[in-house]
């Protein structure tokens, strides 16, 4: 994972996150499988180093947990994030002690695990430790309102109008049934921004396409605040959550891999 | 009697045969559906199932999938009064969705029973015959609905489902609202258990595996037994 935002440590395993972890225990049985790439991997790590593994962290979220109310409850984050991200997180790291899956950074890892639309077991929990984090950093205090410069001129382009993009994305987001994500996305090929949903963990990653914003469509991300009224959920992410900044940050990286053409967006 | 819910609910134009289709588009009428009572207050399920979780879930989780299941209903009769395929055809994700929604809520509401009136007594009879010989024993099966019901991604149901041709018992889930004939034609929900986050989000937040060892408290095994018993009369 490439993003690195200040303050934030990266996701993928880094030297920051080595830990000591023992060997598997004697019978257990490790994963051998083949790949999408045709390589034919066994679980479990290397015989050569067998003391240090690096696994996956919990990443914290951008701001102290109360600060995107009254639009999100302290307690929603809280549950949210120590809660269920941090189980993905931790469902994810014990899949990957006895898996052929393990070593990979974690997009490439989701990218393997979703097979071609046939997850393997380890992808739920990898593509929601990404979303989440993905999702925390969607997000700031005060946020909302317009995007400047070259997004807003993007958005104008590829959407006819702001108010066009929020209605869509707005509208997406009721239209999923059920448990899942609502994105907006660079599509590589088309070269323009998209309004995307997915179910459950499908992450776009897994398409190609370069996720700019996410928001999450579980009712875990809104009950206690909103209940049942998803609508409202929804539009105050849009108005008063969503990160312009971090949308700017995304869409410079975003553009060093798709050709934008005019507008450009602008260096901070 | 799930299934007698469903076909009174089937919509008139889809009953009808050809000859009556001109008598249906001259004077089109739908059969909407309507949401069931409960048997019990909505505080009645305390401490298993919250009175507030309840009253949400009814009035507002089960009363959408009314209105929406109704309006799919109108629209598509609308749709195939005017012979427009493609209407009809974009109709179905609604209606499989809300009416499974309609379908699958009223069968939740009376697998459910206060304590005081005998909810959570275990099966017996011929269910509980049943379940003996089909998973080795009464605490096999909850494990195993536990198991399955847990490991669900995202929204569903985890149903105790009975195959009335095969004459046996298994434990199925469907995703979302996906009523449990969408796993085979033969199959009659026994038992079915709501584990959309909203249904425990309130009381028991992330933990869906408390959630599901309380609700066999409430449980009306006696509903159970009495569909088991006349799906196979």
């Amino acid at each position: 994972m490439r993003i690195r935002i200040a303050r934030h440590t990266e996701m993928a395993a880094s030297p920051l996150h080595l830990r000591l972890l023992p060997s598997p225990p004697a019978g257990v049985n490790l994963q051998r499988r083949q790949l999408r790439s045709g390589i034919e991997r066994k679980g479990g790590l290397s015989r050569k180093f067998p003391k240090v593994v690096c696994y996956y962290s919990l990443t914290t979220p951008p701001y102290k947990l109360d600060a995107l109310e009254p639009y999100m409850s302290r307690r929603t984050v809280e549950l949210h994030w120590a809660k269920h991200h941090q189980g993905y997180v931790d469902g994810l790291n014990k899949q990957l002690a006895t898996s052929p899956l393990y070593g990979y950074t974690l997009e490439e890892l989701i990218k393997e695990a979703y097979n071609n639309g046939n997850p393997l077991p380890e992808y739920n929990n990898a593509a929601q430790v990404w979303n989440h984090h993905f999702f925390w950093e969607s997000m700031q205090p005060e946020g909302g309102g317009l995007p400047e410069g070259g997004v807003l001129q993007q958005i104008e382009k590829d959407f006819g109008s702001f108010t066009n993009f929020r209605e869509e994305f707005i509208r997406s987001a009721l239209q999923l049934l059920g448990s899942g994500w609502v994105w907006l996305v660079l599509k590589r090929n088309e070269r323009k921004l998209s309004v995307v949903h997915t179910r459950n963990a499908i992450s776009p990653l897994a398409f190609g396409d370069i996720p700019i914003i996410n928001l999450d469509l579980w009712e875990h991300a809104y009950y206690l605040d909103y209940k049942d009224d998803r609508r409202t959920y929804v539009t105050n992410f849009m108005d008063h959550l969503i990160s312009w900044h971090t949308v700017t940050l995304r869409m410079m990286r975003a553009e060093s891999f798709v050709n934008l053409g005019e507008p450009n967006i602008p260096v901070a | 009697m799930a299934l007698r819910t469903l076909a009174s609910k089937k919509t008139l134009s889809f009953a009808l045969g050809g000859a009556a289709r001109s008598l249906a588009a001259s004077a089109r009428w739908v059969t909407t559906v309507t949401l069931p009572d409960l048997s019990y207050d909505f505080g009645a399920l305390e401490p298993a199932i919250s009175g507030e979780i309840m009253r949400l879930h009814h009035q507002k989780h089960h009363a959408t999938y009314v209105a929406n299941y109704n309006k799919a209903l109108e629209q598509l009769d609308a749709a195939v009064a005017k012979g427009d395929a493609s209407a009809v055809v974009q109709l179905q994700g609604a209606i499989k969705f809300n009416g499974g929604g309609h379908v699958n809520h009223s069968i939740f509401w009376k697998n459910l029973k206060p304590i005081s009136e005998g909810g959570g007594e275990p099966p017996h009879g011929k269910l509980g015959w049943a379940i003996d010989e089909d998973f080795g024993s009464f605490e096999a099966l909850v494990k195993k609905i536990n198991a399955e019901g847990a490991a669900l991604q995202g929204s569903g149901w985890v149903w105790l489902a009975l195959d009335k041709e095969a004459k046996r018992l298994s434990v199925e889930t469907t995703a979302n609202q996906d009523p449990l004939v969408t796993k085979g034609a033969s199959l009659v929900p026994l038992l079915g258990i709501d584990v959309w986050e909203h249904a425990y989000y309130l009381q028991y937040k992330n933990v869906r595996p408390d959630y599901l060892n309380n609700i066999w408290k409430v449980m009306n095994w006696k509903y159970a037994g009495e569909v088991y018993e006349n799906v196979l009369a």
